[in-house]
């Protein structure tokens, strides 16, 4: 017998929907196979991976808290990857949109007033967008591989955190411990919904509404569609691919630094040397297990987050290493990868006998 | 002939006992099916030594179907193939060139950085020495009058040269039947009549050539019989060089073929819409044809067409004159204003419209639907697709329906994505798109290719009355009779010059086949 995967004349609607389901179903199955090959019950560690931290407030909050940040990051990275450019930096973008976003706090914290949270997620979106615009630029103008050099910039921007905080921004009154000084009360964003959440979280939601919309209705949706699966038709429709990777980018980085500064000024409250346990990296898989639609994203991010709370859960209690959670994840992009081809191929299974070498091939 | 008759006759026909004791080929009963689409359904046919035979057909008809199971490509669903009046199973290609059946592809499957001798090496089961390959190159491609010269550089090479390297690959393997999908497709007429006197030659020493082509013309001058398929089935068996053209049309598609005539009624014509002036540009790649001073006026109510062979530098014309490559301002103008530098939004919002060679890929997206793939070139053009930003699917939805219907575009549902659609039917879209429009200029490349009789007459229509309402049409093509049935002027391409646009009626095949070889004459001959 053999598997033939035969292309299908149209995208599959129904697969289209079902692809991520059937990547979360592979992945907690390959997930329980490592849970039990390392000696656990693989029912009860998936229980506690998967299950548990939606079952008590505290963890249902923190799963709200981590979601936040992948999916205001994943939305970005979305419209990148749709127009077929490769922001793999976003995690840069979240770090130095942070840093922007905490120029006000940390250099006049004396500047108090209602424009200081406004303005500090206006900088860190203007922040975010110019580190993403350093390789856009590059692929624009020298035809570099945005993959590399966004990636690249990542370390430089923690590495421009870590001396900040070590040096010039260090708090001090904070006995040489390498943090910035507290945030104050006018830079901290407010908690809503009886504090189950931050600002930031409705924000987030906002966003990835509008940014649905606007994929889905606006002739600039649309370009964006269109550069990303056939650049040469693109062209032909009167887009330019150069001014949309500058968008692109601009765009994901912006909303990467919004998230950042986000996060340092709601759940944090200082700058420290790490404020991402990978946000950026985490965001790639939530935007493709979303399948590139902010509305699908919203939901891929709480899975994800989920995967750092159960990461922890599974921790504590079974004394499982905390890099499962890595390893998950990094599944659950493999399979949401692999399941896409069903969209466009479907799986046949053949029964030959007698016969040799491959027929498809001229 | 009637056509009633013959469309009658062409169902209810009895195959004739061709086969005998010269039967090469015997193929009885082949059945091929894709999903619920009968490719081929009981196919019988016939192939005798030193036979050119013919197989015609529209697109879709079952042609390729067929030959890729002769040549094991494909795995027929039912029926068997007779060779030499054994049953055989022909499980892949490697089978098939054991048997000695060979073939020429009409996308070619050369590797452009390596040479001659390199790229047939790789194609054979036991190349040998590469000195000893490539003096059995040179003596059987010279033998054949197909001279080659073993240590040139693919890359370097005009397409009619290319063509003989896929040929003398083929007959290394001493095939018994060769088969040929459109071979002259890309060549010159010269080169066309070169490769005929080896086809004539192969007959003659006993080989058969199983011969697809949309060319009826060529099809009566050199072919012994011809099959024709319609909707995977065998619908008559002839020999061509009793029919005329017009009959074999009218087997193919079943029905009168409408002729379009461009030349019976004079154009009234006016001022110059569209004018290039020394447009000239560098190759962007090392593949790429650089345009030398190309200068053009076309006119208000003329069609006029350029002819030359593939990769001569169309492409590059057209992706000046659309705007996809920018130029000098004045080098290209639309009724009179400067646009070189213009992008291809601008353009058509000056009422220019533009249809690409390649359909999927550049004149549409194949994953997108085709009322989004009429915002792609309609969303600036004021056809109320697009309002405050947003893209009214209701207002595209309406125009895909009224091209389907004006155009006969056919589908297997509503609205499908464009990839699903046939080529001939996907062109008549692609370029019903932009006639509904009733565009000032219209630039064409290559409007019928790969489109079957009765769709290429309607494009053809379509394009001569454009103009005939005062629109300027300027046709690109490789396609000489296409080109003499509607152009009312004739220029040729070759190697990015453009000769000087000449009234068709002056114009010969012989005359614009000379300007097609340009220069070329001195590389193509290697002797």
């Amino acid at each position: 017998m053999r598997i033939e995967l035969v292309k299908r004349k149209e995208h599959s609607q129904l697969m289209a929907m079902l692809s991520p389901l059937i990547a979360v179903a592979l992945t907690a199955l390959a997930a329980g196979i490592i849970f039990s090959i390392s000696g656990h019950n693989p029912l009860v560690a998936l229980y506690k991976f998967f299950i548990e931290p939606l079952t008590q407030q505290w963890s249902f909050e923190a799963t709200i808290d981590k979601a936040t940040p992948l999916i205001l990051i994943a939305c970005g990275l979305s419209v990148c990857y749709l127009s077929n450019n490769w922001n793999i930096g976003a995690e840069g973008q979240f770090v130095i949109g942070a840093l922007f976003g905490s120029i006000l706090p940390v250099l006049f914290p004396s500047f108090e007033n209602a424009a200081t949270l406004p303005l500090m997620l206006i900088f860190g979106a203007i922040g975010g967008a110019l580190w993403a615009l350093v390789p856009a630029l590059l692929k624009t103008r020298f035809n570099t591989n945005e993959i590399l050099t966004s990636l690249m910039l990542v370390y430089v921007a923690s590495l421009i955190l870590d001396y900040l905080v070590r040096g010039p921004w260090r708090d001090p009154d904070g006995y040489n411990f390498p943090e910035s000084r507290i945030f104050s009360d006018a830079a901290t964003l407010p908690e809503v919904f009886g504090g189950a959440m931050s600002l930031s979280a409705p924000i987030t939601v906002l966003i990835a509404i509008i940014l649905a919309i606007v994929l889905a209705k606006t002739l600039k949706g649309f370009e964006i569609r269109v550069m990303g699966e056939s650049p040469r038709a693109g062209g032909f429709a009167g887009f330019s691919a150069k001014g949309l990777t500058l968008f692109s980018f601009a765009l994901a980085g912006g909303l990467a630094g919004l998230a950042g500064t986000m996060e340092v000024s709601g759940a944090l409250n200082q700058l420290l040397p790490s404020i991402s346990p990978g946000y950026g990296f985490t965001a790639i898989i939530v935007a493709f297990l979303g399948r590139l639609n902010p509305i699908g994203i919203i939901i891929a991010g709480f899975v994800l987050a989920l995967s750092y709370i159960g990461g922890e859960g599974v921790q504590s209690a079974m004394g499982v290493t905390n890099e499962i959670a890595s390893v998950i994840q990094g599944l659950l992009l493999f399979f949401v990868l692999a399941c896409d081809t069903l969209i466009l191929y479907r799986i046949r299974f053949v029964s030959r006998h007698g016969s040799q070498g491959e027929a498809s091939h001229v | 002939m009637s056509d009633n008759s013959l469309s009658q006759n062409g169902n209810s026909m009895v195959q004739q006992p061709r086969s005998g004791k010269d039967t090469l080929l015997d193929a009885r009963g082949l059945t091929k099916r894709f999903g619920d689409i009968l490719a081929n359904d009981r196919v019988d046919l016939v192939i005798n030594k030193g036979e050119i035979h013919a197989l015609l057909g529209e697109n879709g008809a079952g042609k390729s179907t067929l030959v890729k199971m002769f040549y094991g490509s494909l795995e027929p669903d039912g029926g068997d193939i007779l060779w030499q009046g054994t049953p055989v199973t022909i499980g892949n290609p490697a089978a098939a060139r054991e048997l000695g059946i060979g073939m020429v592809f009409q996308h070619f499957s050369l590797f452009e950085a390596l040479s001659v001798v390199e790229n047939i090496a790789l194609a054979l089961p036991n190349p040998g020495r590469m000195t000893e390959l490539a003096k059995r190159i040179e003596n059987v491609s010279r033998d054949y009058g197909l001279p080659l010269n073993p240590a040139d550089i693919v890359a370097d090479l005009p397409v009619g040269i290319r063509q003989r390297i896929e040929i003398v690959r083929c007959l290394l393997q001493e095939p018994q039947l060769i088969i040929m999908d459109e071979p002259t497709s890309v060549l010159t007429p010269q080169e066309a009549d070169q490769l005929f006197l080896t086809l004539d030659r192969l007959a003659n020493e006993g080989c058969a050539v199983l011969y697809i082509s949309h060319r009826l013309e060529e099809v009566k001058r050199i072919c012994h019989h011809a099959t024709i398929l319609r909707h995977g089935q065998v619908v008559r068996e002839c020999d061509p060089t009793k029919e005329t053209p017009a009959s074999l049309a009218s087997m193919m598609v079943g029905a009168d073929v409408a002729s379009v005539s461009a030349s019976e009624q004079k154009p009234q014509v006016g001022d110059v819409r569209l004018g290039l002036n020394g447009l000239s540009a560098k190759a962007a790649t090392p593949f790429a044809t650089a345009l030398n001073s190309i200068s053009l006026d076309l006119r208000a109510g003329e069609v006029v067409a350029i002819a030359g062979v593939a990769g001569n530098g169309q492409g590059e014309l057209f992706d000046a004159i659309s705007g996809e490559m920018p130029v000098e301002a004045s080098m290209v103008q639309v009724d009179g204003k400067a646009c070189g530098k213009k992008n291809i939004t601008w353009r058509r919002r000056q009422n220019a419209a533009f249809v690409p060679e390649e359909r999927l890929g550049h004149g549409a997206v194949p994953g997108m639907k085709l009322s989004q793939n009429i915002v792609l070139t309609r969303h600036s053009t004021g056809d109320k697709l697009v309002g405050n930003g947003f893209v009214s699917n209701a207002q595209a939805g309406d125009m895909e329906k009224r091209i389907k219907q004006n155009f006969d575009v056919r589908m297997s549902h509503d609205d499908p994505e464009a990839r699903s659609l046939s080529g001939g039917n996907l062109q008549k879209f692609v370029v019903g798109r932009e006639l509904d429009r009733k565009p000032g200029v219209l630039v064409v490349n290559q409007p019928t290719w790969g489109v079957d009789a009765g769709a290429a007459a309607l494009i053809r229509q379509a394009l001569i009355d454009l103009a005939r309402e005062g629109s300027a049409v300027l046709v690109i093509s490789q396609d000489l009779d296409e080109i003499f049935e509607i152009a009312d002027r004739i220029a040729v391409i070759s190697r990015g010059f453009l000769s000087e646009a000449e009234p068709a009626e002056d114009m010969t095949r012989e005359r614009v086949g000379l300007l097609m070889a340009g220069g070329a004459e001195a590389q193509g001959e290697v002797a």
